[in-house]
């Protein structure tokens, strides 16, 4: 009987052979395989089992932080100690998705970053948990929470960013409605994915980043490119060139015609070029954009960078000018209307670019990153992203946009002691919703610090005055520069 | 037969010195990795680490002590790599627990392998000599196929998990299944031992094989009758094919006829493709060991792949290395503590602790067919075989059925899964190999050269 047990014996050896190549093959070459299953909750975990790295404003304001649980699955959780006021800029870290900061940076924050690959391996050495680097953002505290309070004050939805014209830096970056990214970064799927839903489809899409995620009609604040393209398109003009200012501009080729705010005479019909953009006339602008014609209005909005591909590091939506049509619609496309569509990030570049000697400063939000033991793993290097206009123009452009703060419609803007240089907006929306109210501007004129682009959501409802965008956008944008001032 | 003769018998040692160091050495690994769990979950030495460790010690320390006494030549390995195993599982289920598993009871199951030891002593005591054991070959044939069947009984039988496989008392329910399996293998080796010249030699040459006599199927048929009425009436895959391949391997080892083990496999395959037509709960099981990543399979609420995915996902987080005790998700797995508690190991301690662990299972095998083997009567050869053979064709099916090498059964992983009836069965087929191994080893008594041909011979 022995040679059969021996037989038997060896079947036994077979069959725990088999099961070792196959658990070595589940283990070790299907192991990637199954942990990139969606179904494993383990993906779900892993997320928390890291201490993400901070998410920090000027090194030292803590906007988003991993706090360790003592017990349960979870082993880290996000909290974000002002969450509403900053969650447009650190987003938020759901169980399956994140977005802003915390999505586009996710590789450093939680240390898998081959720029990391360093300090993992020094950790592993010493036998230290991996931990992710920190993020410090260009946000001004101060600012940002002027902007926050100011806009919300007006209890309308809307933007404000704020740049520091000289390097592009995001000083201050606002969006109401907000929402709260502590509540979407719980574990507890149950909870968070219908809270989740319910924010995607609030009509106020609290979700967005309205400075950046999508555009709008600029409204006059467009005047400012317009006469950017005049003056560049002859350097004999200047802030005193006379400009014809008819009450009511008649477009070719059709029965409209393009009047003045509330219909409003601008002047004696022939005025200085500084005094239509005072007064914000629609007319001597739109004759411009007809003389000048669509490409050479189109070259100039694109030296602003608009139609760039811009990430701060989250993509920024694309602004445009508009597509050729007839002189009509050019004329409406040159005050800002028509299809002439702009983020309010693209809007306080504009301002900046002016403010910076024509030189447009690319937009970025994070200033500097460290790994957990305080090391640089990289930092922001300033960028030119275009050259809007010579430093002549900018001059001029910047001498009538202080006018306009101090003579014109932007007199809210005003800030003692400093020259302000600013331009108001506003935008008819087709909907029959009230016009949204705008203003950019720049300070201090003379040596630029910060720029603001502020757009009040049909904010120039039930203002009977022509200064619309001035009188509920213009005070936004004073408190921001004067929080960045130290005023 | 001619070959018992053949091998010369070895004098061996009793390595009783051996044994305590190796059992001692299986106590410390799994104190080891109690401390491991508990530092992984608290930070601190767990508190109960003295109690389940000196328990376990203290029972390793009796089990040694009576084997000592009663079987001394006894293979010394044997229990030492039964502590480690017995001891690991002991460690998953106190984790799985700590870690909110549903079910899972460390205490109970320490109570069980304590009692499981009891049955091993007991069994050594009692039985001096396990030929005793050919005597009882109907009555264990009798009481195997009663247990077997005894959960249909109404009133008796509970269903637990759509297979109806337990029977209960009040509060505590039993898997009879599990003592059948002893009883039933004992019950082969006697009866084959007594049938197998007939089984062996009668039939006619047909091509290439051997066939049997149509009248000697008769048992062969019974049995595949018996095993296919588990399948069907009980829905216990698992324990339907531990049987029948256990008998055709016993068959195979007795009449040396490889026609008797074709005739199974085609009667198997045979039986279970029509059960796959037929009954849906075997037709669900091959489709998902075909596909177990299909997301309708998946999702399908009875007789879906969920829990063996999950099992998946364990072992591949474990990966080479796995996650270290106590820092894994094992517990996600549905009855990780008991079917599934290889895969919830593997997570835990990677590959590298899986092969160490199916290399215990292996040696364990194979120290039980080394004792088949120096085993100096049929009797005891086939019975040592066939409860070696068992426990290996265990392991094969369950580990084989949670890593998808073939179709998910419900087995439980032997001194592994959480379940008494389960551990105190292998602990007394444990203590049976060690009688047996203890026998197979003495030496042969020695003629007293003074008085002539008289021999004297040991009981």
């Amino acid at each position: 009987m022995n040679g059969t047990l021996k037989r038997a014996a060896v079947a036994c050896l077979a069959m725990f052979a088999l099961l070792m190549i196959n658990v070595n093959y589940v283990q070790a070459v299907r192991a990637d395989h199954y942990s990139e299953d969606s179904r494993n909750q383990r993906n779900y975990y892993a997320r928390y089992a890291v201490e993400r790295g901070r998410i920090t404003a000027g090194g030292k304001v803590i906007l988003a932080q991993s706090v360790e649980k003592k017990d349960g699955d979870f082993r880290f959780l996000r909290e974000y100690p002002d969450g509403k006021l900053y969650a447009h800029i650190t987003g938020f870290f759901s169980p399956e998705s994140a977005s802003n900061i915390e999505r586009s940076e996710n590789a450093l924050l939680d240390g898998s970053s081959s720029d990391l690959l360093l300090r993992r391996s020094i950790d592993l050495f010493t036998g230290e948990p991996t931990r992710g680097a920190n993020v410090d953002v260009t946000i001004n505290p101060k600012a940002q929470r002027a902007a926050y309070d100011a806009l919300r004050e007006s209890g309308k939805r809307g933007a404000v960013v704020a740049l520091d014209p000289k390097t592009g830096a995001i000083l201050a970056m606002v969006s109401l409605p907000t929402y709260d990214p502590t509540e979407l970064s719980g574990t507890d799927k149950g909870k968070v994915f219908p809270l989740y839903d319910k924010l995607a489809k609030d009509k106020g899409q609290p979700l967005l980043n309205r400075n950046i995620d999508r555009t709008y009609p600029p409204g006059s604040t467009f005047k400012v490119v317009t006469a950017a393209a005049y003056l560049e398109d002859d350097s004999s003009r200047g802030p005193q060139t006379v400009v014809d200012a008819p009450q009511v501009l008649q477009l070719p080729n059709t029965t409209a015609s393009l009047p003045n705010y509330g219909g409003a005479a601008c002047g004696s019909g022939q005025v200085p070029l500084v005094y239509a953009l005072e007064k914000s006339c629609n007319t001597p602008f739109g004759k411009i954009g007809m003389e000048l014609g669509y490409d050479k209005m189109q070259e100039q909005a694109k030296k602003f960078g608009m139609g760039e591909q811009i990430g701060i590091p989250m993509s920024v939506a694309q602004s445009s000018f508009g597509q050729k049509e007839d002189q009509a619609a050019l004329a409406q496309a040159s005050i800002g209307q028509r299809s002439n569509q702009m983020t309010p990030l693209q809007m306080a570049m504009i301002a900046a670019g002016i403010a910076n000697d024509g030189k447009v400063m690319k937009p970025y939000l994070v200033n500097k990153i460290t790994d957990s033991k305080g090391d640089s793993v990289e930092d922001a290097k300033p960028e030119e992203l275009t050259e809007a206009v010579s430093s002549e123009t900018a001059g001029k452009l910047r001498e009538m946009m202080v006018s306009v703060v101090n003579n014109g419609t932007a007199n809210l803007a005003q800030i003692p002691g400093v020259d302000v240089a600013g331009k108001t907006g506003t935008a008819e929306t087709s909907n029959g919703q009230p016009p949204h109210a705008w203003f950019i501007s720049f300070a201090p004129a003379n040596d630029p610090k910060v720029a603001v682009a502020i757009i009040v959501e049909s904010g120039a409802a039930n203002v009977g005055a022509e200064a619309t965008g001035g009188h509920t956008a213009a005070p936004i944008g004073k408190a921001v520069m004067e929080a960045v001032l130290n005023k | 037969m001619s070959e018992v003769a053949e091998a010369p018998v070895l004098m061996p040692a009793k390595r009783r010195g051996a044994q305590l160091a190796m059992l001692a050495f299986a106590v410390v690994i799994v104190m080891g990795a109690y401390a491991n769990v508990g530092l992984a979950l608290d930070g601190a030495i767990p508190s109960g680490m003295l109690t389940y460790g000196l328990g376990l010690g203290g029972f390793m320390l009796a089990a040694y002590l009576v084997l000592a006494k009663f079987a001394p030549w006894a293979d010394p390995l044997i229990l030492p790599l039964v502590t480690v195993v017995n001891g690991l599982g002991l460690v998953m289920i106190y984790r799985l627990e700590a870690a909110g598993a549903r079910g899972a009871s460390a205490t109970n199951q320490l109570i069980m392998t304590g009692a499981g030891v009891v049955l091993f002593a007991i069994t050594l005591i009692v039985l001096r000599d396990h030929r005793t054991l050919q005597r009882l070959t109907y009555t264990a044939g009798f009481a195997g196929l009663f247990l077997l069947i005894s959960p249909l009984i109404p009133g008796l039988g509970k269903s637990v998990n759509g297979a109806t496989i337990w029977i209960g008392f009040g509060p505590a329910i039993i898997q009879p299944a599990e003592l059948a399996k002893i009883a039933l293998v004992i019950f082969f080796a006697g009866y084959l031992v007594a049938k197998r010249d007939v089984l062996a030699l009668a039939g006619r040459r047909l091509l290439f094989i051997d066939l049997p006599r149509a009248r000697d199927l008769g048992p062969v048929l019974i049995t595949w009758a018996v095993s296919l009425g588990v399948l069907v009436l009980q829905k216990d895959l698992g324990s339907s094919l531990l049987l029948f391949g256990t008998f055709i391997v016993m068959l195979y080892i007795a009449t040396q006829r490889t026609s008797w083990v074709l005739i199974g496999i085609l009667l198997f395959v045979g039986g279970a493709f029509l059960a796959g037509q037929i009954f849906d709960h075997v037709h669900a099981r091959i489709e998902v060991w075909l596909d177990p990543g299909n997301p309708e399979f998946f999702d399908r609420e009875l007789g879906g792949s969920a829990q063996l995915m999950q099992g998946l996902f364990a072992m591949g987080a474990g990966g080479i290395l796995g996650t270290g005790l106590g820092q894994g998700h094992p517990y996600l797995i549905p009855l990780s503590f008991s079917d599934f508690i290889f895969p919830a190991t593997g997570e835990e301690l990677g590959l590298t602790g899986l092969m160490a662990l199916l290399m215990v299972y292996a040696l364990i095998v194979q120290r039980g067919l080394r004792t088949a083997l120096a085993a100096r009567d049929p009797y005891s050869k086939l019975l040592a075989g066939g409860l070696s053979f068992i426990l290996a064709w265990q392991v094969f099916i369950i580990v084989g059925g949670v890593t998808n090498l073939i179709p998910l059964t419900g087995l439980v992983t032997p001194f592994m899964s959480q379940g008494g009836s389960a551990l105190l069965a292998n602990w007394i087929l444990i203590a049976l190999l060690v009688r047996m191994s203890d026998s197979a080893r003495r030496p042969p008594p020695q003629a007293i050269q003074n008085e002539g041909m008289t021999q004297v011979f040991q009981r």
